[in-house]
C-alpha cells in the first residue's frame, strides 16, 4: 500500500498573502507541489487556444528540450501536459516549476533541474519577485527567467515592457538568489516523498 | 595530336581532377559531419563564409520601392531578404481605448523563401516571428498609438504591416525588425478632417505627413554553440547546428524592449553582458545606415 504523501497542493492558488518569508530578502509567495498526481506519467490530449498559450508552450518545450537527455530514449515522445488550476500571476514560472517536477516524478533523465522565476519592475524601478496578476498589469516591465540548478545559468527568458541593462542584471541576480529557495524546496519535497516509500 | 600537346592535356586534366577531388572531400565531410566541419572553423575564430564571430553580414536597405503601399522597405542581411509593406486604413478605435489606433504586424514565411516551409496556414516559425514583432512594437512604443487617432471614439488609423520573407538564410528576426522600422519611417499618412455637417471623413491626399517615430528598436541575434561559444547573425545552416539562440532588441538609449531566449543552452551573466555590448554597437551601425538612406530619398 503506497502511502500517498502530498506536500500541500496549491499550484498557483491565491493565498492572500503579499509575501511569504522563505528567507531573508526573498519575497516569493507560498508554493507547494503534489507528486504522483496522475497514475500514468504520460499525458494525452492538450487543448490550446490562442497565440499566448502557443507561445508559452513553445518556451516550456524549448526549456525542457535543453535539459532532458533525449539521446538516452531514442524514438520516444515525452508529452508534458499542464493544466492551469488557477492563475494568480507568474503563470509561466509556475508552469516551468510544475513541468520540472513532473519530469522528475516520471523519472526522465535530465542534465539539470530548472525553475522559473518572475520579476516585475514598477515605474519607479522597484523590483518585485513573484508578482500577483494585479502587480503584473501595473508593472512597467515583467521578466520571466528559467534557471538551471547546476550553475544558475539562464536557460530561457521572456520579457514584456521596457527596461535598462542595469535593471536586467539586477533582476537576473535577484532571480538567481530566489531560485536557490525553489531548488531547496524541490530537494526537501523529494526527500520527504522518497523517505516514506 | 603531337606528343607534347597530348602530355600537356593529360597534365591539365590531372590537375583539374585533383582539385575537384579536394573540393569534393571538403563537401563530403561537410555533409557527413556538419558539426565537426563547423568546429574546425570555430577553433580558428572564424566561420565558413569568412566572417569573424562578432561580424554581421552585409546589410542593404531599400526604402519606398512599393508605390501602392503607404510605406515599404526591403532589407537584405546577406542572403536573408525581407520586404515590409505598410497599408493604412480606417477603423473604429477599440472600445476600451477610444483614443488609440492599431498597428497590426504579420510575418509571412512562404514556401518561396525556403524548402522547409509548406503552403497553407502559417507554421510555428511564422507565428513566433509575428508575435515577436507585435511584442517589439508594443514594448518599444515605436509609435504612440494616440497619434493614430483621428476622431476619438469614431475614427482611427490602423496600420497593417505585412512582412514577407523572400529568401530565408537565418536571422529572420533581425531582418524583420529592421524592415519594419524602415517601412514605418517611410509611411506618409494623408490629412483627414471630419466634415462637421455630414460627419464623413475627408481625405486630403495632397497633404501628407510622416509618422512620428519615437524610438528606433534594433534587434541583434546570437546563436549558442556547444554551450559556450556565441556567434552573431547566424546563417540558416548555423541556426540548424546551434544549441540555442538569443535575440536582444535595444533602442537608442540602451533600453531593452525584448530579451528573447526561447530555451536552449544556458548563458551566464557575463556572456549576457558581452551580448549587450555587441547589441549597442549594432544599434549604432543600423542607425547610421538608416539615416543615410532616409537622407538619400528625394522629398516628394
Amino acid at each position: 500500500m503506497e502511502e500517498e504523501r502530498h506536500t500541500e497542493a496549491k499550484i498557483g492558488a491565491e493565498t492572500g498573502r503579499g509575501s511569504s518569508p522563505r528567507g531573508p530578502g526573498c519575497s516569493l509567495r507560498h508554493f507547494a507541489c503534489e507528486q504522483n498526481l496522475l497514475s500514468r506519467p504520460d499525458g494525452s490530449a492538450s487543448f490550446l487556444q490562442g497565440v499566448a498559450e502557443k507561445n508559452r508552450e513553445r518556451l516550456i518545450r524549448n526549456t525542457c528540450e535543453a535539459v532532458v537527455l533525449g539521446t538516452l530514449h531514442p524514438r520516444t515522445s515525452i508529452t508534458v501536459v499542464l493544466q492551469v488550476v488557477s492563475d494568480a500571476g507568474s503563470l509561466l514560472a509556475c508552469c516551468l516549476n510544475a513541468a520540472c517536477m513532473a519530469l522528475v516524478d516520471a523519472g526522465v533523465p535530465m542534465r539539470a533541474l530548472f525553475c522559473g522565476v518572475t520579476c516585475a519592475l514598477d515605474s519607479d524601478g522597484t523590483l518585485v519577485l513573484d508578482p500577483t496578476s494585479k502587480r503584473e498589469k501595473e508593472a512597467r516591465a515583467v521578466l520571466t527567467f528559467a534557471l538551471d540548478n547546476v550553475e544558475r545559468k539562464l536557460l530561457m527568458s521572456s520579457t514584456k515592457g521596457l527596461f535598462s541593462d542595469a535593471e536586467l542584471q539586477q533582476c537576473l541576480a535577484a532571480a538567481q538568489a530566489a531560485s536557490q529557495h525553489v531548488f531547496r524546496f524541490y530537494r526537501e519535497s523529494l526527500q520527504r516523498r522518497y523517505s516514506k516509500s | 595530336m603531337s606528343k607534347v600537346r597530348w602530355r600537356n592535356r593529360r597534365a591539365g586534366e590531372e590537375r583539374r581532377r585533383r582539385r575537384r577531388a579536394g573540393g569534393k572531400m571538403a563537401a563530403g565531410f561537410k555533409t557527413v559531419e556538419p558539426l565537426e566541419y563547423y568546429r574546425r572553423f570555430l577553433k580558428e575564430n572564424c566561420r565558413p563564409d569568412g566572417r569573424e564571430l562578432g561580424e554581421f553580414r552585409t546589410t542593404t536597405v531599400n526604402i519606398g520601392s512599393i508605390s501602392t503601399a503607404d510605406g515599404s522597405a526591403l532589407v537584405k542581411l546577406g542572403n536573408t531578404t525581407v520586404i515590409c509593406g505598410v497599408k493604412a486604413e480606417f477603423a473604429a478605435p477599440p472600445t476600451d481605448a477610444p483614443d488609440k489606433g492599431y498597428v497590426v504586424p504579420n510575418v509571412d514565411l512562404p514556401p518561396l523563401c525556403s524548402s522547409r516551409f509548406r503552403s497553407g496556414p502559417p507554421g510555428e516559425e511564422a507565428q513566433v516571428a509575428s508575435q515577436f514583432i507585435a511584442d517589439v512594437i508594443e514594448n518599444s512604443q515605436i509609435i504612440q498609438k494616440e497619434d493614430l487617432c483621428i476622431s476619438p471614439g469614431k475614427l482611427a488609423w490602423v496600420l497593417y504591416c505585412d512582412l514577407i520573407c523572400l529568401d530565408y538564410d537565418g536571422n529572420i528576426l533581425d531582418a524583420c525588425t529592421f524592415a519594419l522600422l524602415a517601412a514605418l519611417k517611410n509611411v506618409q499618412l494623408p490629412e483627414v478632417t471630419i466634415n462637421g455637417e455630414t460627419a464623413l471623413a475627408e481625405v486630403n491626399l495632397k497633404k501628407k505627413s510622416y509618422l512620428n517615430i519615437r524610438t528606433h528598436p534594433v534587434a541583434t541575434s546570437f546563436a549558442v554553440f556547444d554551450d559556450t561559444l556565441l556567434i552573431v547573425d547566424p546563417t540558416g545552416e548555423e541556426e540548424h547546428l546551434a544549441t540555442g539562440t538569443l535575440t536582444i532588441v535595444m533602442d537608442e538609449e540602451g533600453k531593452l524592449c525584448c530579451l528573447h531566449k526561447p530555451g536552449g543552452s544556458g548563458l551566464t551573466g557575463a556572456k549576457l553582458q558581452d551580448c549587450m555590448s555587441r547589441a549597442v554597437t549594432r544599434h549604432k551601425e543600423v542607425k547610421k545606415l538608416m539615416d543615410e538612406v532616409i537622407k538619400s530619398i528625394k522629398p516628394k
